[in-house]
């Protein structure tokens, strides 16, 4: 228990709108241990961010999580009031967001919006807080801090945004740094050198990452466990090395085949068939059902529980007593 | 930036010699002349050409144009035909009482709108929000001297707050603060009405304004760094709300001016719009000339206040 730093029990979110409600996160669990990298995956619409924003406490109207408990150092971040929530973002749990093109402010300096963090959360007054932002801002590994520190950031690039946004994150010293898709808008290169520093950070402050993506190799290179999100499930949860070996789930197999290698000569991308199913219309049982080649009729029927299953957990009735061996 | 405003200033002079050869040239088009206006019409036809002769009405038009801007040029704004009065003596009386009332309107339209917009846009979609939504649409849709001529009935005559018109009490001998009051009583109702479409019109401005931006990823991360609901609104969205509202700012001035005219006419407001009322009525061309000038000088010092004012808002825009 107390080396999970952040504990998602069979939370579930939705939105409330005008044909009903709309279940987008079905009892997602997720553990997070301390120092511990992990690695959500998913395709969009998968319910990757929202499980983010559910720990922020930052649905957008008209979302709610319904069900459930966020256990972030044992206290239930979902009984928690605004204000309370308030003291922890941006404190102990910091959040660094997809674009880092739009995700600043335009009309304050860089400089500005890191101190306001720190003056918030740490009560530091201006002269300290300066210094210790053009600190963060080198610790990033941004050439002349004390320069940059006063640039607006339409002056800097999309990489020096997100780094610009990891120091604000950083710079309280959060036992939890949430990252959806924090490369996705960045090229190639820029890419790995994000992704490097915020490896190279989190050793050295000693934050747990909760690192969302659709970037296979970003799990592989950066993350400790992953878990695989298919349309508001987690359909496996597994330590990287051995999910890369051996995927489990049907969807999980699915996303390693449809990876391209050098080697492959053929000339079509291998793909999964189907589309995710809209929330209007989720089937009743696996919600993957509809796409997996190995359906059966229990799988139309009872929706897969969450199994321990070699160490990994994974929903999918095959691993199960139940699952009828194919007949050949 | 300091080029830039010279670049501006130089470019305005072409424009203020092109609105004034049109404005010349289109108020000779329009029937009577002086002449009719302060001459008895039973004096025989060769009197008046005489008069007419004496006044130079008799010489072509360009001629007459380029007689005028002569003088401007030399700082000479000209004399009323009927009682050879300076005009700029004329108007230089009766500019403090519209920069008066323009100022006023100018302030209350922004006091008034912003906060009203704001309070729109955090209750959208809801009761306050529709109701606002609608006091708007009456505000710029409702005609200035119908909306004064009931603020009068209501206020002034029925209830007796405020004068019905003027801008002192005549007769009474007021100093310090007594005088301010009384300017105060006079200036609320023509304000008022002088300040309605503008209100209107910078509080959907507002409200469309920051419900964009609200939506914006920045406020996002702000929610996400821990800031109050008030900080966030109120530092981080309204600042980026307000840029484009600073064009309103542009275009309120021309028409606050542009409105002057018949508000002071309907509260009889010793201003340059009843000055410009009764001198088109008595074609003082030099007058009316003299305060289109004044009035299209505004118009282009309000759009190159407004563009220095983006620069100084939104770091983005820089200009060289």
């Amino acid at each position: 228990m107390s080396d999970n730093l952040l504990e998602i029990k069979e939370l579930s979110t939705g939105f409330f709108t005008e044909d009903g409600f709309l279940p987008a996160l079905d009892k997602v669990s997720l553990t997070l241990k301390k120092g511990e990298t992990l690695g959500v995956v998913g395709e969009s619409g998968s319910g990757k961010s929202l499980t983010s924003l559910s720990v922020m406490n930052l649905i957008p109207t008209p979302g709610k999580a319904v069900g459930g408990e966020i256990l972030f150092k044992g206290k239930n971040l979902l009984q928690l009031g605004e204000e309370q929530m308030r003291a922890i973002r941006g404190n102990e749990i910091s959040m660094i967001f997809q674009e880092p093109m739009t995700s600043l402010n335009p009309v304050y300096s860089v400089g500005e919006q890191i101190m306001e963090v720190l003056r918030l959360h740490q009560q530091l007054d201006k002269k300290v807080a300066r210094a210790k932002t053009i600190d963060m801002l080198r610790l990033v590994g941004i050439p002349s801090p004390e320069k940059r520190v006063d640039d607006y950031p339409h002056q800097l690039s999309g990489g020096m945004r997100q780094r610009v946004m990891i120091a604000m994150a950083l710079s309280c010293q959060p036992d939890l740094l949430i990252a959806d898709e924090p490369t996705t808008a960045l090229d190639v290169t820029t890419q790995a050198q994000i992704l490097d520093l915020m490896l190279d950070l989190k050793e050295r402050l000693q934050t747990s990452i909760l690192l969302i993506t659709h970037d296979l190799g970003v799990i592989a290179e950066a993350a400790d466990h992953v878990a695989v999100m298919y349309a508001g499930k987690v359909v496996e949860y597994a330590e990287v090395k051995r999910f890369f070996r051996e995927p489990l789930h049907p969807y999980s197999q699915g996303l390693m085949n449809s990876i391209p290698t050098l080697e492959q000569t053929r000339e079509r991308l291998q793909v999964i068939r189907g589309v995710v199913p809209t929330l209007q219309q989720m089937p009743k049982g696996c919600r993957f059902c509809t796409r997996c080649d190995e359906k059966q009729t229990l799988c139309e029927e009872e929706a897969p529980p969450l199994i321990g299953y070699q160490g990994s957990q994974v929903s999918c009735w095959k691993y199960t007593e139940r699952w009828e061996p194919s007949p050949r | 930036m300091g080029s830039y405003i010279v670049r501006r200033l130089l470019q305005a002079v072409p424009i203020l010699i092109g609105i004034t050869l049109l404005t010349f040239f289109i108020m000779q088009l329009a029937p009577g002349n002086p002449m009719q206006t302060m001459i008895n019409p039973k004096i025989p036809l060769s009197e008046m050409q005489k008069v007419q002769e004496e006044l130079g009405f008799n010489k072509p038009v360009i001629y007459q144009y380029f007689n005028w801007l002569k003088e401007i040029l030399q700082g000479n704004l000209g004399y009323t035909i009927k009682t050879g009065q300076p005009v700029t003596q004329l108007i230089l009386e009766r500019l403090p009482a519209t920069l008066l009332l323009t100022c006023t309107a100018f302030l209350l339209s922004f006091v008034i709108g912003i906060p009203l917009g704001v309070y729109s846009a955090l209750h959208r979609n809801k009761t306050p929000d529709y109701v606002l939504t609608v006091v708007s649409l009456v505000g710029i849709s409702i005609p200035s001297f119908f909306f004064g001529l009931g603020l009068i009935f209501l206020f002034a005559l029925k209830l007796g707050w405020f004068p019905t018109s003027g801008m002192k009490t005549i007769g009474k001998d007021l100093t310090g603060f007594a005088l301010y009051i009384d300017y105060a009583k006079h200036i609320i109702l023509p304000a008022s009405v002088l300040a309605l479409p503008t209100v209107a019109v910078v509080m959907r401005f507002t409200r469309s304004s920051l419900l964009e931006v609200f939506s914006m990823d920045f406020i996002r991360t702000a929610h996400a760094k821990g800031l109050s609901k008030s900080v966030v609104i109120f530092k981080h969205a309204l600042r980026n709300a307000l840029i484009p509202v600073i064009t309103i700012f542009g275009l309120s001035i021309p028409f606050l001016f542009g409105g002057a005219y018949i508000t002071e006419h309907i509260f009889n407001w010793p201003g340059m719009g009843s000055l410009g009322i009764s001198s088109i009525v008595g074609r003082e061309y030099p007058v009316i000339m003299a305060l289109n000038l004044f009035t299209s000088i505004l118009v282009l010092a309000g759009n190159l206040i407004a563009d220095i004012s983006y620069a100084w808002a939104d770091p983005r825009i820089r200009y060289s």
